[in-house]
């Protein structure tokens, strides 16, 4: 009885020993893999300081939910389908790879462990994997050469199209698949062939079908393939392997610890430097991100995880109306600009600065920090504290367009971006009709259990009071004792914090902080989104933070607040989720359940609802800034709106209203859409 | 290139609203915040950007009181490599003369190759860069947009004109220019930059540090006084037109011919 002789004993032409190619292969393979490792982590160990060791339980979370779960990936049906079988495929595979690199030098190698049934169950589940990972790749190579969807497309100005680079690595992959098969299909073939032996094979497997292909193949040929096909996937696994962390398939290797490390807060902005107190601010050099050494090892981490799969690009508003930003290739320019400059073989070039070479000022200053990068990404990759850390730098150095300088100022002198007056901060408590039914309660004078958080735009925009006066209505028919802090309450810098004004935003905070502290309110109430997310996220030692949804939604719940039937049953209402109250906040359900609460009120859903909201156009200094853009992110929503059938956008945020009321006459769409404040119309119905 | 800047602490217009006071004859500036003149803060970026590229210093003068040096911090956190502030109860209700009078004093005991003011403060009359021009017997250039250098002895500034159209001269140094708004983009300057220079000398001067005498400035010395302040008195509106377009069309020319406009 003779078997197929394997590569560890195999003798090519008669003389030489394969098996020296089995031992030279990996040797060389792993050296250099370890080689390029070294020269890429080479700028990490330069980098700013992170602290992600915290919350090692939620981190392991991420793991099991983010990386092993795929859990984001079918956000993208046929891509994510695709990928999670990619993905189980090369996990199930990685054991079969390691076997098979000792098998080139110890014939019949076998894993300890996988000796027996448990070895014969795991070879029944790998020979489909590999099939699967072969159909995937082939279905993935033809979408992506044939049919090229949107977002993978590469505007000019970022340069080359990506697609050979993913194409070929789907080559390499499928080669791997193939070999492996064939490797183990022309033993199966030879020991029918030659010794009648037959094997159990799974079915229709790529294996099967190999082997099927080949009973009529004469030894020898089963013989050379043997050995060839052996060799073919020992390099190509090698190469592969080196090939990894030289593009975006260096996530094959990365992702496991990107996860790991990724964001577990949400809606809070990371410190200057980690390690560096509040206090100790004013001792820096320097602050922000100004060169590439200045991000994070996490964030340089991120860029080089990217796999360029454009998710977030396409969720993100700024660049769905024409921004020059595209988060995508923020971090692939960024991870271009690492390979360059920490190249694999030669000397180490200096970097310039970040916005002077790869990145342009208003392409940092397009985003209005919505979170939707973040919350599609399957990698865990994250961009607001990266925008927020280019935009400290650029402060830093004065950087700041003209539009924001004027805010920022007034923001500085007057604690509110419109430069109005403090003492007329509670001016529109004053509103005579208001003020003839309802008295507010001053915190500096007198006490209260809740403080209702204004803000500015709420405190000062004329046809923004409104949503106080009704707030102040809701929250006295629920029977909450509540007051405000009027002309000791500053902006609770949101944005100055997101637009990289650091040292102002800790002086709005440190304001905000003593006079709600001193009123001895012992919780927070706000109708903005804005206020709600800084009190509750970025603000330390405070009182629990609610925003008015939740406060109604419960209310209802308890029986303490009831609600007419709906006064206007003919039109059709849509919940628009503002971005600091839904996506950086999680507050889906509340505003919902509240509305629900009104008997006869139809409502129906967008389809980029709840955590794949669209952002209206941004709030705080945001409003001020003047962008470059072909359409307003306002109009699209609008539009979206109409399409799902609506008459009536409900949103909880004083800026969404703002934004969305101008894109209604922007879009020519008065008479036929209007927008309603989540207040305006639970006060419509208080009983 | 040494650059003097002339510098003024006003009531910003956008963050203030304007009220007379009781007595009625001056605003009421109990709650007014103040900040350095916007066209003075064009003038201050356009120094530094232009001793950014050819060396030289920066200084920025005032003639205030103790709160005007914050102003003169503000454009040294900027980028401006000293300050130094005119201050003297003397120099107390000086008019445009009398500031101008202070300023010469100071200039003329330093080398500076170029003067810059702002063309007009919030609250001022537009006059103090012209008048001292005239007191050194400079050559002056107002409303400049544009600053070009050709050497050390000659520049070329530019003025937007009827139409939006650009007229350059030729100006010879050393001379006195008031910066109009626009000519560039002053970088921002926050609480942080403000921070990093809290500590830095300024020095103070008096009258008698000038060699000024008392009587040529301050109240004493004013040639013009303020006499009154007032809210002019509302008119009755816009008379609004109603009809057809034809018929508006008649009727404004009916109106323009009876008021003498045709």
């Amino acid at each position: 009885m003779s078997s197929i002789i394997g590569p560890a004993s195999y003798q090519l032409f008669g003389i030489f020993p394969t098996a020296i190619l089995s031992f030279v292969l990996p040797v060389i393979g792993i050296g250099l893999f370890a080689y390029i490792m070294t020269r890429r982590i080479a700028p990490l160990v330069r980098a700013a300081p992170d602290n992600r060791f915290d919350h090692i339980g939620l981190r392991i979370k991420s793991l099991v939910v983010v990386w092993l779960g795929q859990i984001r990936q079918p956000r993208y049906m046929l891509a994510g389908v695709l990928h999670i079988v990619i993905f189980a495929g090369f996990l199930i595979l990685s054991v079969r790879s390691i076997s098979l690199v000792i098998i080139g030098l110890s014939d019949g190698f076998v894993l300890p462990g996988l000796g027996g049934w448990l070895g014969h169950v795991y070879n029944f589940i790998k020979d489909y994997a590999a099939t699967f990972v072969l159909i995937a790749c082939i279905v993935a190579a033809v979408r992506r050469g044939i049919y090229k969807p949107k977002r993978y497309a590469v505007p000019e100005k970022y340069g080359k199209d990506h697609t050979a680079e993913a194409v070929f690595v789907l080559g390499i992959i499928s080669t791997l698949m193939i070999s492996e098969s064939l490797f183990e299909a022309s033993e199966l073939a030879y020991a029918l062939t030659v010794d009648g032996q037959s094997h159990f094979l799974a079915p229709l497997s790529l294996v099967w079908i190999f082997k099927a292909m080949l009973t009529s193949a004469s030894p020898g040929f089963l013989q050379g393939l043997h050995i060839f096909t052996y060799f073919v996937h020992d390099l190509a696994f090698f190469f592969f392997l080196c090939f990894l962390p030289l593009g975006k398939h260096f996530h094959v290797i990365t992702s496991l610890f990107n996860v790991f490390f990724m964001r577990v807060q949400k809606g809070n902005i990371k410190p200057v430097q980690h390690g560096i107190k509040d206090e100790e601010l004013d001792s820096l050099e320097s602050f922000g991100v100004k060169r590439l050494e200045d991000f994070t090892w996490k964030h340089m981490l991120d860029f080089y995880s990217c796999a360029d799969c454009g998710r977030c690009s396409d969720q993100c508003p700024a660049n769905a109306v024409g921004r020059p930003l595209s988060p995508r290739f923020i971090t692939i320019k960024a991870r271009d600009l690492m390979f360059k400059n920490y190249p694999l073989s030669g000397e180490i070039y200096k970097s310039k600065i970040l916005v002077e070479d790869i990145f342009t000022e208003d392409e940092i200053w397009s985003c209005t920090t919505c979170g939707a990068c973040e919350e599609e990404c399957p990698l865990g990759i994250e961009y607001i504290d990266k925008m927020v850390d280019l935009r400290r730098g650029m402060v830093d150095e004065g950087m700041v367009p003209q539009s924001l300088q004027k805010p920022l100022k007034a923001l500085e002198k007057r604690g509110n971006p419109y430069g109005k007056m403090e003492k007329k901060r509670a001016e529109w408590a004053d509103e005579a009709e208001f003020k003839a039914k309802h008295s507010i309660k001053d915190l500096g004078e007198e006490t209260a259990d809740t403080l209702y958080f204004v803000d500015s735009i709420t405190s000062y925009d004329d046809n923004i009071q409104e949503i106080a006066r009704r707030t102040s209505i809701i929250l006295e028919k629920s029977g909450v004792d509540f007051g405000i802090l009027g002309k000791d309450e500053k902006d609770s810098g949101n944005e100055v914090l997101r637009f990289g004004e650091e040292m102002l935003y800790q002086d709005l905070k440190q304001q905000n902080t003593e006079a709600i502290l001193a009123s001895g309110a012992r919780n927070i109430v706000t109708a903005d989104p804005h206020a709600y997310n800084a009190l509750k996220n970025d603000y330390k030692g405070l009182p629990e933070v609610k925003h008015i949804s939740q406060v109604v939604a419960q209310k209802i719940a308890s029986g303490e607040l009831e609600l007419k039937t709906c006064q206007n049953p003919d039109k059709v209402y849509v919940y628009h989720d503002p971005c600091y109250l839904g996506r950086h906040n999680g507050v889906y359900e509340a505003p919902r359940q509240a509305m629900d609460a009104i008997n006869g009120l139809t409502r129906v859903e967008l389809e980029k609802s709840r955590d794949r909201s669209f952002c209206c156009g941004g709030g705080g200094l945001m409003l001020f800034f003047e962008p470059e853009e072909e359409t307003r992110m306002g109009v699209l929503r609008v539009n979206m709106a109409a399409e799902a059938g609506a008459n009536v956008i409900v949103t909880a945020c004083p800026f969404c209203l703002v934004n969305i009321q101008d894109a209604i006459k922007v879009a020519g769409k008065e008479g036929q859409m209007e927008a309603l404040d989540f207040t305006e119309l639970i006060e419509q119905h208080l009983k | 290139m040494e650059i003097l800047v002339c510098v003024k602490r006003v009531p910003d217009t956008a963050e203030n609203e304007f009220e007379l006071n009781g007595a009625g004859n001056d605003l009421d500036r109990d709650d007014l915040v103040y900040s350095v003149n916007e066209w003075d803060n064009y003038a201050v970026e356009e120094a530094i950007q232009m001793v950014d590229k050819m060396g030289g210093s920066v200084t920025v003068v005032t003639v205030g009181d103790d709160e005007s040096e914050e102003i003169l911090r503000r454009e040294m956190a900027m980028g401006a490599n000293n300050g130094v502030l005119l201050s003297d109860d003397a120099f107390e209700g000086s008019d445009g003369k009398g500031i101008a009078t202070i300023l010469k004093a100071e200039i003329e005991k330093g080398s500076y190759d170029l003067i810059l003011t702002g063309a007009q403060a919030d609250e001022g009359a537009g006059q103090v860069g012209g008048m001292v021009a005239a007191m050194l017997d400079y050559p002056y250039a107002s409303l400049v947009n544009k600053i070009d250098v050709m050497d050390d002895k000659t520049i070329k500034v530019g003025r937007e004109i009827e139409g939006g159209n650009q007229e350059m001269n030729e100006i010879s140094l050393p001379c006195v220019l008031s910066i109009q708004t626009g000519i560039n983009e002053p970088r921002y300057v926050g609480i942080r930059g403000i921070r990093k220079v809290s500590s830095v000398e300024i020095p103070v001067k008096s009258a008698s540090d000038l060699g000024l005498d008392a009587a040529s400035v301050g109240s004493a010395g004013a040639k013009t006084r303020r006499v009154d302040y007032f809210v002019p008195d509302m008119g009755e509106g816009a008379e609004m037109l109603e009809g057809s377009t034809e018929e508006i069309i008649a009727k404004l020319i009916e109106k323009l011919k009876a008021k003498g406009g045709l």
